[in-house]
This record gives structure tokens, C-alpha cells and sequence, in this order.
């Protein structure tokens, strides 16, 4: 009579709705508190941002083209879906050095986040959107539009935390995104890629890639068909930051960089940061017979 | 419906005949206009301009001078400063005093008030900035006495009221000025680019370090004696003049809190580069290659004038200018036809006469620009037609241009020209229509005609533009913001969007 053997999960990337292994075929070793190993995870490259974008590319017009209410809707879902598995995500906090207490706070945030900007959805044109009283005779209003495709590197530290409260507000206002998890803690990630396949998320509209920064800084910033790159590491390293700006200009990327400490502070959630990844569209219509 | 069976070959072999049944009126034989010209001599230019810095006017500190140039007669109108390093470094210095001592401590009404009297100063010498604009520029007369300085005033009169209720403006959040603002202007529309960068900045209680552009320096020159004559605290305004090598020095000066720039997106591209790892603040407002995309159900005489607006208003030197002309494949013969009799009446010449509608190109640089693409046009295999007025034998000016049988790929359908330049491609559906609008790196603006209201929504919506002009073309107001997608910049200027460009947010 032996032990029985526990199955262990193989931790792959979330690209395009389907979990994919790195085409790459690398992968890096990913430790727990007591430093003994957890997992593999995939050291993505060039070619898997590539095909993230293309990806998070296609599902812009069917995601973009959802009605507000239903964008909100699908928000709600994931973090219905995020409640139930709750027990999962503490005990994958707790293997890489969480406290239980600690563990169950993080949880609760992220799902209350979700409810937060879920709530938006609906909301913010209203909030930010404009008619504007001209001196002619036209009828003409501002309303924000999302930018289009987000790549994004998730916070290193809170991995579930910080990488839901970045996610958050680019989808609710209708882009799409290609986020990098957290380098050193990339599992919780993944997991949470497994909520949002069962959310009613089009496939696309999240995609999530595990591997290392600095080397897909390159790739993540130059690609000329993404709109923006979002970043909120505090201490980022200032020749990167330079770098991070400069490959921007190579297409007039917006470059956000929203730099935040600790994810469970209360001005950590706001609707400026969904306009952020919102464009202005201004339309003029004649008024008359 | 036989005329709309046309096709295209025979377009193009019959020449215009302006007594043919087609052509409906003949303006060019049997009516012709007398000279209507505007009054020069109420307009005073001095023969050379220094920096305006610290509410003084300042000579060069390296004594250097440009020439400033009417491209509708090639002489010299007056001469501008070259701004050095020497120079940028007074401007911005007493901009900070400004600020720290002064702007950003009164009251906000009281800023209010100073920005009002602004607006008010513009009003009543309008007629002088708008005979200056076009011996500076080369527009119309009747454009800029009509657009340019009105709305330049208008701008001041908006943002004005602004100054006091920006709590109103950001809910949730506390907005507080930037500090110092560099501003770098194009020469297309002088004072009302001038307008829109100013007017935000000081309602918002920054100060500013302006440059015009070289071409173009004379109006916010005279703006700076209007400064004087409001009695705005010195520094809060100061105009830097130069090339853009100047504006360079503003771009990259450390004690500047925000960028905003107009001009073409490679420009725009080098000054984000420049501030790359800074924490100032920019916005970028840069090229375009508007689609003006006409459906079948389109009112066809009014989308002619439309057509004619988008591409000829300001010799087409406009950055959102409706220069891709889409027509849906079933009347584009009929709307060809009639672009080119509307073309024929169109008055090219002196920019000081009440009957132009195209004045002069704005410099011998752009103007050998232009011809390079109709060049190009050309021998990428495009068919071009020019209308057939006559030009004066002085100064820079272009006939204005259709060209037909492009394709998505040729340059002059990818490139901003900035010139009277219109390249006209046709599509079946609408999904066609929007591809081909959205098929280019820019989204600055684009029009759509028709006569469903339901299609001017759907169409508005999937076009990447920040402007949509539906059933009119190139209008412009302070309430209204106006900026780009993609390529076509960042941030929006004008309307209540127009003033987070100019400060930070707090809780």
C-alpha cells in the first residue's frame, strides 16, 4: 500500500482561448515559499507575443461591438466563477509564501475588483462621454472609444490581485490584451486563465503569457499593431522605463505607466483607469429639415 | 440612370468643355469677378520682431534673424528671432517665475478675467490678425477673417470661463496645474493653433513657452502685444520664434512640465522619443489622411460641396483634411463629373482678395512638396485632372488636383501631401468603404455622406477617426474635442477634454 501519487497540473499559456505550450518549447522553474520547486512554466518568446497579439487582434471588433451591458455582464460572470474556486487560489497563494489570512484577503479583493469595474461597463461613457454645445447648427457629442489592443505586464508582487486589477479596466472598456504574468509567482495566473475560459470571455480577448520581462520588453513594445502598453511597476528600472517610451514612438503607442505600491489600496481602482485606454471620438451631425 | 453607366474611360477622354450641357455653369467667360481686395493699410507689421519674453519684447541673444515671407508675392514681410539655447533659456526662466510667483497663486476667476480680456482684445482687432494671417500665410482672406480669428477668439472666450470650475470638470479627482507648458505650433493656422494651446494652458494655471512656426510667426507676435495690452503678469506668455531646431530646445528642456505639439506625425515621433524616460506630460496632435467616404443614398450636390471643403479649404494645408476621397462605385462617375465643373469655378490667387477661395501655398518648401507627389502621382500611374484657372505669375500657388485610378498602395494615397491634393478610389459595400477608410496608419478625421441615419451611426462608429464629420466636413468649435487615433496623435484639444492635457489629477 502506497501513497497515492498526486496529479500534478502542467501550467501552459493562455493564448487566443486555448491553452498552448511556448512554441518555443523552454521553460523556467518556478519555486514556492521554501524554495522547492512548483512547476515549469513556459519561457514564452518573440513568436508567442506575436501570436498573442494576432489573437487579441481578431477579437477586437466582436468584443468592442458587445453591448456595454453585456461587456459588464461577463465581468460579473468571471467573478462569479473567481468566488467558487476561491479554496484553489488560497492554496496556490499559500504554496509561494501567503498566510492563510493573507491568502483570503487577496481573493476577496480580486473579486470585489471585478464587481467594481463590472459596474463601469455601463457607466463610464456616460460619466466621460460629452455633447458639446457648438456655435453652429450641428449636434455634436464625444464618446469614448476603446484604443484597441493592451499589452500589459501584470505586478510582480499580489499576483492575482495586481494582474485582475489590471486586466479589469482595459476589457471592460472593450480592448483586448496580452498580459505578461508575474515573472516570479506566473501559476496563479494560469489558473486564473481556467475562470476566464469558463466566463463567457471570447476567446482572444485575454491572452496570457508567462516568461521573462526583459526579454519581451523588446517584443511587447515594438509590436506595431498594439495600441497601447500598460506597466505599473513602482520600481522600474529607469533605463527600461527609457526604453519602454522610445519603442513606444515607433507607432505612437500610448505608454501607461501607472505606478502602485500596494493593489489593495482603495485609489487603486478608478474609472480613470479604464479612460486611459479609451480614445476620444467627436461626431458632428447638421441639424436641420 | 444612363449617365451612371459611364464608364470610366470615358471619363476620362472627354475633356472639359465649359459650354458642354454637363458642365451647368460657366462662371469663367461669361461672369467674371471684379477685384475685391481687402485694405492692407490697417495692418502694421514692424520690420523685425525680437523674442517676446517676461512681457518685453527681447532681441536675439546671438543677434540672429529669419525672414518671414508673403508666399503670394515672394517678398519679405518682416523679419522673426532665431531662438537659441540662450533664448529658450529666458523664456522658460521667466515662465517658471511666472508661475511660481504669480499664475499659480491668484485666484482662479481672477485668471479667469485675464484670459476673458484675451478673447476680447482678439475680437476687436480681428480684422488686422486676419489680414496679417493671410500676408503671412497665404490663406484666403475670407478664411481667415471668417475661421481662423474668429475662432481664435472663441477658444479664449471658452476656456476663459474654464478657470474657476475644473472641479467640475474631473469628478472624483482634484486637478492642479502642470507648471510650465512648451508649446510648438504649425503654420497652417497660426493664431488659432495658437488659441488652442494658450487658452487650456493659462485657464488651467500653467505658464507658457510658445514657438510658432517660422513661416507663420507674425499673428502670435502681435498676440504677445496683446498680452501686454491685458496686462497679463509678465512671463505668464512667452514666444520664442525659430525653426524647429528651437523647438528642439523646448522639447528637451528640464525645467518644462509639459509638451503639447502640432505637426507631422514624424515630428511627433522624434519629440516622444525625446521624452522618453521624462515625466512631462505631452500631447501630440500630427498627420492624417482623412476618408471622406460618399454612400450611393448621399446627397450628392451638397456632398460636392463637401467633397470640395474637405480637400481645398486652406489649400488643403489642413492635418484632418478629407484627402481620400471614397465613392461608392455606382455614382462615382456622376460625383467625378461634378467635383471637376465644381473645381473649374474655384478662384485661385491673391489671398488678400474678398473672392478667393485658394491662396497661396504657405512656403517655396511645401510648395516643391506638393508638385514632388503630383510627380510621383503621376508616375505611379494615377490619372490626374487639374482645373484650368490661371495662376499669378508671382508666389506659390498649386491648381487644385483630383487623381483617379489609385490604388490603396500608391504613396500618394498612404502620404499626407498637405496640399490641395484630393486621390479618389471607389467601393461597393460598406464594409469595403470601411476598410479602406481604416487602412492607413492615421485616424485623425473622416467624413461620411448619406441620407440614413442609421448608417451615419454604423459607419461613425467603425471608422478609427477622432473626428467624424457626418453630412458636413471641417468644422471646428472650442466646445468640440479634436485629436487623433493611432498614428494621428495623442490627447484631445478643445472642449472639456481639451484641459486634462494641462494638469495632474489627485484625490
Amino acid at each position: 500500500m502506497s501513497d497515492r501519487i498526486e496529479v500534478l497540473k502542467t501550467y501552459k499559456t493562455y493564448i487566443g482561448g486555448n491553452f498552448t505550450r511556448t512554441e518555443s518549447g523552454r521553460y523556467y522553474k518556478v519555486y514556492d515559499g521554501n524554495d522547492e520547486i512548483l512547476a515549469n512554466a513556459c519561457q514564452c518568446s518573440r513568436k508567442d507575443v506575436r501570436d498573442a497579439v494576432v489573437a487579441a487582434r481578431s477579437a477586437v471588433e466582436g468584443w468592442s461591438s458587445r453591448t456595454a451591458y453585456n461587456r459588464g455582464q461577463i465581468l460579473y460572470r468571471i467573478a462569479e466563477m473567481l468566488e467558487t474556486r476561491k479554496a484553489q487560489f488560497i492554496e496556490e497563494l499559500e504554496t509561494i509564501g501567503y498566510k492563510n489570512k493573507g491568502a483570503k484577503a487577496e481573493i476577496n479583493d480580486s473579486i470585489d475588483r471585478l464587481i467594481y469595474y463590472a459596474g463601469w461597463a455601463d457607466k463610464y461613457q456616460q460619466v466621460f462621454g460629452t455633447i458639446n454645445p457648438v456655435a453652429s447648427s450641428h449636434f455634436n457629442f464625444s464618446m469614448p472609444e476603446p484604443t484597441g489592443v493592451v499589452n500589459i505586464w501584470a505586478p510582480d508582487d499580489q499576483p492575482l490581485l495586481g494582474l485582475i486589477s489590471v486586466i479589469a479596466p482595459v476589457i471592460v472598456g472593450g480592448n483586448t490584451c496580452v498580459v505578461l504574468a508575474s515573472e516570479q509567482y506566473p501559476l496563479c495566473a494560469i489558473s486564473f486563465a481556467e475562470v476566464l475560459n469558463s466566463s463567457d470571455v471570447p476567446e482572444g480577448v485575454v491572452n496570457i503569457l508567462t516568461g521573462y520581462r526583459e526579454e519581451l520588453l523588446e517584443h511587447m513594445t515594438t509590436h506595431m499593431d498594439v495600441n497601447a502598453f500598460f506597466y505599473t511597476d513602482p520600481n522600474i528600472d529607469q533605463d527600461q522605463r527609457k526604453q519602454i517610451d522610445e519603442n513606444g514612438a515607433l507607432n505612437l503607442k500610448h505608454i501607461i505607466r501607472k505606478p502602485v505600491k500596494n493593489w489593495q489600496e482603495e485609489e487603486t481602482q478608478s474609472p480613470y483607469f479604464i479612460t486611459e485606454f479609451q480614445e476620444t471620438k467627436t461626431t458632428w451631425h447638421p441639424v436641420g429639415y | 440612370m444612363a449617365e451612371e453607366q459611364e464608364t470610366a474611360e470615358q471619363i476620362k477622354e472627354e475633356a472639359f468643355k465649359p459650354s458642354s450641357p454637363t458642365s451647368k455653369l460657366n462662371f469663367k467667360d461669361v461672369w467674371t469677378y471684379d477685384d475685391a481686395p481687402q485694405s492692407t493699410a490697417n495692418a502694421k507689421i514692424d520690420d523685425q520682431y525680437g523674442h517676446f519674453i517676461d512681457g518685453t519684447f527681447q532681441k536675439p541673444v546671438k543677434g540672429r534673424y529669419l525672414p518671414s515671407i508673403n508666399p503670394a508675392t515672394e517678398e519679405e514681410l518682416s523679419s522673426i528671432a532665431e531662438g537659441t539655447q540662450q533664448d529658450v533659456d529666458k523664456a522658460v526662466k521667466s515662465a517658471r517665475k511666472a508661475y511660481t510667483k504669480i499664475w499659480s497663486k491668484i485666484d482662479a476667476s481672477e485668471r479667469g478675467k485675464y484670459v476673458f480680456r484675451l478673447a476680447r482684445l482678439i475680437q476687436e482687432r480681428a480684422r488686422e490678425f486676419a489680414i496679417i494671417e493671410s500676408q503671412d500665410g497665404g490663406k484666403p482672406i475670407r478664411e481667415s477673417r471668417d475661421v481662423d480669428i474668429p475662432l481664435a477668439a472663441a477658444h479664449f472666450f471658452y476656456y476663459a470661463g474654464w478657470a474657476d470650475k475644473l472641479d467640475y470638470a474631473f469628478p472624483g479627482k482634484n486637478a492642479h496645474s502642470l507648471g510650465v507648458a512648451g508649446q510648438i505650433i504649425p503654420w497652417n493656422f497660426p493664431l488659432l493653433m495658437l488659441a488652442w494651446k494658450v487658452a487650456p494652458a493659462l485657464a488651467t494655471g500653467n505658464t507658457v513657452v510658445l514657438k510658432p512656426a517660422e513661416t507663420t510667426s507674425l499673428t502670435a507676435l502681435k498676440f504677445a502685444e496683446l498680452c501686454r495690452d491685458a496686462g497679463l503678469p509678465e512671463g505668464v506668455v512667452n514666444i520664442v520664434t525659430g525653426t524647429g531646431q528651437t523647438g528642439s530646445l523646448i522639447v528637451n528642456h528640464e525645467d518644462i512640465n509639459k509638451i503639447a505639439f502640432t505637426g507631422s506625425t514624424e515630428v511627433g515621433k522624434i519629440i516622444m522619443k525625446s521624452l522618453a524616460g521624462t515625466d512631462k506630460k505631452y500631447t501630440l496632435e500630427l498627420g492624417g489622411k482623412g476618408p471622406n467616404i460618399i454612400f450611393e443614398d448621399a446627397p450628392i450636390d451638397q456632398a460636392v460641396e463637401g467633397i470640395i471643403n474637405a480637400i481645398f479649404f486652406n489649400q488643403g494645408h489642413v492635418c484632418c483634411a478629407g484627402s481620400r476621397l471614397l465613392v461608392q462605385e455606382g455614382i462615382a462617375n456622376r460625383v467625378i463629373r461634378k467635383l471637376r465643373d465644381r473645381m473649374e469655378t474655384l478662384i485661385v490667387g491673391d489671398p488678400l482678395d474678398k473672392n478667393t477661395d485658394i491662396g497661396a501655398v504657405n512656403s517655396e518648401q511645401q510648395y516643391n512638396k506638393i508638385n514632388e507627389y503630383l510627380e510621383l502621382g503621376v508616375n505611379e500611374g494615377a490619372e490626374m485632372y487639374q482645373s484650368s484657372c490661371t495662376l499669378p505669375e508671382q508666389g506659390y500657388f498649386c491648381r487644385p488636383t483630383l487623381f483617379t485610378n489609385v490604388s490603396q498602395s500608391n504613396r500618394i494615397v498612404r502620404e499626407e501631401i498637405f496640399g490641395p491634393v484630393l486621390t479618389i478610389q471607389t467601393f461597393r459595400t460598406a464594409e469595403e468603404g470601411i476598410e479602406k477608410a481604416n487602412n492607413t496608419p492615421y485616424g485623425l478625421a473622416g467624413g461620411v455622406w448619406t441620407d440614413k441615419g442609421s448608417k451615419i451611426f454604423k459607419v461613425g462608429s467603425k471608422i478609427r477617426n477622432g473626428v467624424v464629420w457626418a453630412n458636413t466636413y471641417n468644422h471646428f468649435d472650442p466646445t468640440s474635442p479634436f485629436g487623433g487615433y493611432k498614428e494621428s496623435g495623442k490627447g484631445r484639444e478643445g472642449g472639456l477634454q481639451g484641459l486634462y492635457p494641462y494638469v495632474k489629477l489627485e484625490n
